[in-house]
């Protein structure tokens, strides 16, 4: 292709792309099994701390976080960012919130998105469950988003 | 509780999509060699020649404007055997990645070396350009397949040790 001024220029669709296949170790691991099968687990310090997703460390001590405890499925929005125009990589094809999500009887806030219909429905503090789909296979997308919950 | 097997692994996908657009003195090479023709630029100061050129000598850091044409022959400097399949490769294995320093140019660049043993690969080794067939040309590295050994006597080390 010629431009007007006769310089020449070419385009083309430059695509990188990496499939990286990630080793999760046993404690990542055992959150994502627990997804499998539609349960949520974090681990719990010796200070009483639960920690979602799991550590494998304290990252207050540095020690080794073994206990695991079952939390959620609900929980609470910590904060909250609206997606007014998602792109075709989001996890939703309709504008929702990226959030900070406190599941119950956890210490610590989990992104994920949530599908709230509207922005002026997003708030903090709101309560959300989490959606499930189909067809679990042990990954963070099993979970489909959290809805508020108290009716659409 | 599943008996299913605990989870050992997750996929994580990165996929960067963009729209290239090459001009100047990229466009320049890329139009050169949709017609069979490697071109480089030569900087005014250390006189070194750039291939594919980026308009600007690295060194030097002065705009490259002399445009010359080097071989489609070249010595391979370094070199691997790629032996690990990839998901984004289909070439057989083994297969050997090069660099390889064109007649005329002071920089090598990355291609393949086949249509021998990799065992046969090795530094110093002469080589030429396997282009694709001319009906299929285009403004792209792609019309060369790969490079094959030419039968030549090997380069001396000392003759190419600065373009490792």
């Amino acid at each position: 292709m010629a431009a007007a001024d006769g310089e020449v220029t070419f385009s083309a669709p430059h695509i990188v792309e990496y499939a990286y296949r990630r080793s999760v170790g046993a404690v990542l691991g055992r959150f994502f099994t627990g997804l499998r099968e539609r349960k949520l687990v974090g681990t719990r310090t010796r200070a009483g701390r639960v920690l979602v997703p799991p550590c494998e460390y304290d990252p207050d001590t540095g020690e080794s976080v073994a206990e695991f405890v079952d939390v959620g499925p609900s929980g609470v929005v910590t904060t909250w960012a609206w997606v007014h125009a998602p792109s075709a990589k989001h996890p939703l094809p309709r504008p929702f919130a990226w959030a900070l999500i406190r599941l119950d009887g956890a210490d610590t806030a989990m992104l994920h998105v949530v599908d709230a219909g509207s922005e002026s429905r997003m708030r903090t503090g709101m309560r959300v469950r989490p959606r499930w789909r189909a067809q679990t296979v042990g990954e963070i997308r099993d979970i489909e988003c959290f809805e508020p919950e108290t009716g659409r | 509780m599943s008996e299913a097997e605990p989870v050992k692994s997750i996929v994580t996908p990165t996929r960067l999509e963009y729209e290239y657009t090459a001009v100047g003195a990229q466009a320049r090479f890329l139009d050169e060699i949709s017609r069979g023709r490697i071109i480089g630029q030569r900087c005014p100061q250390c006189r070194k020649v750039y291939v594919p050129a980026r308009g600007a000598c690295p060194r030097c850091g002065v705009p490259t404007a002399e445009v010359v044409e080097v071989s489609d022959r070249g010595t391979v400097t370094t070199f691997c055997v790629v032996r690990v399949p990839s998901e984004n490769i289909h070439l057989k294995l083994p297969f050997v990645a090069a660099h390889i320093l064109l007649d005329g140019a002071d920089i090598p660049f990355f291609a393949l070396v086949g249509d021998c043993e990799v065992s046969e690969v090795r530094m110093g080794l002469r080589v030429a350009a396997v282009w694709a067939p001319r009906a299929e040309w285009g403004p792209t590295f792609a019309n060369i397949r790969h490079f094959r050994p030419t039968g030549e006597p090997d380069v001396a080390f000392e003759k190419f040790k600065e373009h490792l």
